[in-house]
């Protein structure tokens, strides 16, 4: 018996790599689908406060994340982006990272083609613009001065549903789809405390921790994290067989492996430890 | 040609070619890595051309009324100051545009995160004290609890004994239930990343092979 | 003077900055105005520097023959396709910068990152030791938050979820503000050393 636990302690990495690898396609390969019920938790407050927006608001998505974070935030940012168009509130979208700006146009223009939704009348991206914290200042006096044209280059005078705006004070909202800096700390930093508006965020799963901070002194409305978060929008918004919901099962059974290996793992060393083989 | 699946197979041919790291250093992965980098920095130049410098610079120098707007042709200069840091006999231009960069960062985040990271949190903290309810009290006080004994923790200027090391003491099982939040956390992070590439791999590029093949839609 | 004149810039940036925040009227508030929008033009050149340093690197690399220069050409091959693609065709969507962009930069960003799924299962396996109570602490915690993130772990038991909710409300809340404050201070006072020139090693040496 000792000798098995001393064999697995010493597992070869690239079984475990192949381990993960399974746990993961497996569940995919099935098409399994687990309930997602979504309890009292900050994806839950941003549901309900984007829902109680009224029709007409404009809301500033701030698409600041690029492919490497894309599994977790892409899907957060076409449900976020289906509520929005849902509810018939105007989406001006941004972007902190310059890859941020494609992977925010992926998102709403496949989401208004589907509904009908009129590009630069219901939904515009303005692009990118480096600054981070000290652009985002600026956008609170006025919006037109940093983004004097949209992403391809369409001028400020020519898009009908920017004739309201001026400074951040004319969103209702803002939400950042984070996956770190610049982000949502300079969005909760510029615009919520500085120039009071509102903000929602979705971030990836290893900035959550730090974010729920916010969320206790109310400095955030809600919160969307990691692929849970995605998860619970999906189901809140509807979307059948989402992809985060898709994703849920095969991430329920690689932590209950993730889990087994640290068990495992122990073990071995209390075994060896006993023996007096570890310090 | 049908571009939508040749779009598909380019990405799953680059996600073997990484993912071929997991065995070990080879050509393949190599090469990927390689093209990852380029293409990366030619995405960020054009579009810093493209969405920056033209609208932002370029039309507010000219704009399309007519004339010339001299006042950015110093943000112009700073600019190229910046870039003078890759040819050594003039790399010291580059620190006046780092002066502005820094100075203008430096000034902004002193009275931001005073602002948000410091005094919100302590405000939070106080007025977090609820008594609605027993569970209530007792979160309230584990939060200025946790807090103020995580601050003693990092309060080094007075050694960690006596009442001032008990309260570090409480400060650091409090860091260790956040830092595991924090690793639960990443786990689940890094997993979800690898979930969205064998979602891509087994739900959109393995059904194009029997398209490919002539049998299936 | 190599010193002083980019010194004064930062005096002066910086205090443009603090002033525009607490006195947002003129003439700070044009002051901070132009220097904000100025920020992103110089930033730029930042980019700028970072691109054509890569070229050059690689580059060298191919002319000095150095290790692994043959994968050199594929890095510049790299930046040039998207340089010329993104202007001749611009970044609209569906044209082929974009097409380059979704289709193989994406795929890759998404991949290279998916790979530390791997090693940090097999980091958990062999560095993870419940060796004490306090790590034992932290342990628990992880199991509870990674339990409470995923369905199964309502599954198991209806109270996971909900244990976990609080566990990040408040044990995560009190510890991860104990941090924020503490770097919050770090940042204020080094950001003050920033701007009356006592921190200088971002100008690159001493001279």
């Amino acid at each position: 018996m000792a000798g098995i636990i001393e064999k697995l302690g010493n597992t070869d990495r690239r079984i475990i790599f192949v381990l993960i690898a399974l746990s993961v396609i497996i569940p995919i390969s099935f098409n399994l689908i687990l309930p997602n019920p979504v309890g009292a938790e900050p994806s839950r407050d941003l549901f309900d406060y984007v829902d109680a927006l009224p029709e007409g608001s404009n809301v500033l998505v701030s698409f600041d994340y690029d492919p490497s974070t894309m599994p977790e935030l892409q899907p957060m940012a076409e449900a976020v982006v289906l509520h929005l168009f849902k509810k018939n509130v105007n989406i001006v979208g941004m972007a902190l990272w310059p890859q941020g700006a494609s992977l925010g146009q992926d998102a709403m223009s496949g989401m208004a083609d589907s509904l009908g939704k009129v590009q630069f009348e219901d939904w515009v991206n303005l692009g990118y613009k480096t600054g981070g914290g000290v652009m985002i200042v600026r956008l609170g006096s006025s919006v037109s001065a940093v983004f004097p044209t949209d992403k391809d280059n369409v001028p400020w005078a020519e898009i009908p549903m920017l004739r309201n705006i001026t400074g951040l004070e004319s969103f209702s909202l803002i939400i950042s789809l984070s996956a770190g800096d610049p982000g949502i700390i300079q969005w909760v930093m510029m615009a919520g405390d500085r120039f009071g508006v509102p903000i929602g965020c979705g971030c990836t799963a290893v900035s959550a921790p730090t974010l729920y901070t916010y969320l206790q002194t109310g400095q955030m409305v809600g919160m969307l994290g990691g692929l849970k978060g995605a998860a619970d929008y999906e189901t809140l918004v509807g979307i059948k067989g989402g992809q985060a919901i898709r994703g849920m099962a095969p991430q329920s059974v690689a932590h209950i492996v993730i889990m087994l290996f640290i068990i495992i793992g122990n073990v071995a060393y209390f075994s060896q430890r006993k023996k007096g083989g570890a310090k | 040609m049908n571009w939508e699946i040749l779009g598909i197979w380019l990405g799953a041919l680059v996600t073997f070619c990484l993912y071929s790291f997991l065995y070990r250093d080879n050509p393949f992965y190599k090469f990927a890595e390689h093209l990852f980098v380029g293409m990366s920095a030619g995405y960020w130049v054009i579009y810093n051309i493209e969405n920056v410098l033209i609208p932002n610079w370029w039309q507010k120098m000219f704009p399309a009324e007519g004339g010339f707007s001299w006042i950015w042709v110093i943000p112009g200069i700073f600019a190229l100051f910046m870039i003078a840091r890759i040819v050594p006999k003039i790399a010291s231009f580059s620190r006046l545009s780092l002066g502005m960069i820094i100075g203008a960062g430096a000034g902004l985040n002193m009275v931001s995160f005073f602002q948000t990271n410091a005094l919100a949190q302590v405000k939070g903290t106080i007025f977090s004290l609820a008594s609605d309810s027993v569970w209530s009290v007792f979160s309230s006080l584990v939060l200025v609890i946790g807090v103020v004994s995580g601050l003693v923790y990092f309060f080094f200027s007075k050694a960690h004994t006596g009442v001032v090391g008990k309260t570090a003491n409480v400060g650091i099982t409090i860091l260790m239930v956040a830092f595991g939040a924090s690793f639960g956390y990443t786990i689940m992070a890094r997993l979800s990343l690898l979930i969205g590439r064998c979602q891509f791999l087994l739900e959109d590029w393995l059904p194009t092979i029997p398209r490919l093949l002539g049998f299936g839609g | 003077m190599r010193l002083i004149i980019p010194l004064a810039i930062t005096f002066t940036a910086g205090m443009i900055m603090i002033l525009n925040f607490f006195i947002p009227h003129q003439p700070f508030r044009l002051l901070g105005d132009n220097l904000q929008e100025w920020f992103m033009i110089v930033a730029s050149g930042a980019i700028f520097l970072g691109a054509m340093n890569l070229m050059h690197v690689h580059s060298r690399k191919i002319k000095l023959k150095l290790k692994n220069w043959k994968y050199s050409p594929v890095t510049i091959i790299g930046f040039l396709l998207m340089l010329v693609t993104g202007l001749i065709y611009g970044v609209t969507e569906h044209r082929p910068f974009d097409y380059l962009f979704m289709n193989v930069v994406a795929p890759m960003g998404a991949t290279m990152f998916s790979l530390l799924a791997f090693f940090v299962a097999s980091a958990a396996f062999r560095a993870f030791r419940a060796s004490n109570w306090r790590a034992t602490l932290l342990l628990t915690s992880a199991f509870l938050v990674m339990l409470g993130q995923v369905p199964i772990g309502a599954m198991i038991w209806d109270k996971i979820p909900l244990a976990k909710v609080w566990l990040m409300s408040i044990p995560n809340t009190a510890g991860q503000r104990a941090v924020m404050i503490g770097a919050a201070m770090g940042v204020v006072s080094t950001s003050l050393r920033i701007i009356f020139g006592i921190e200088r090693s971002y100008l690159g040496g001493t001279d």
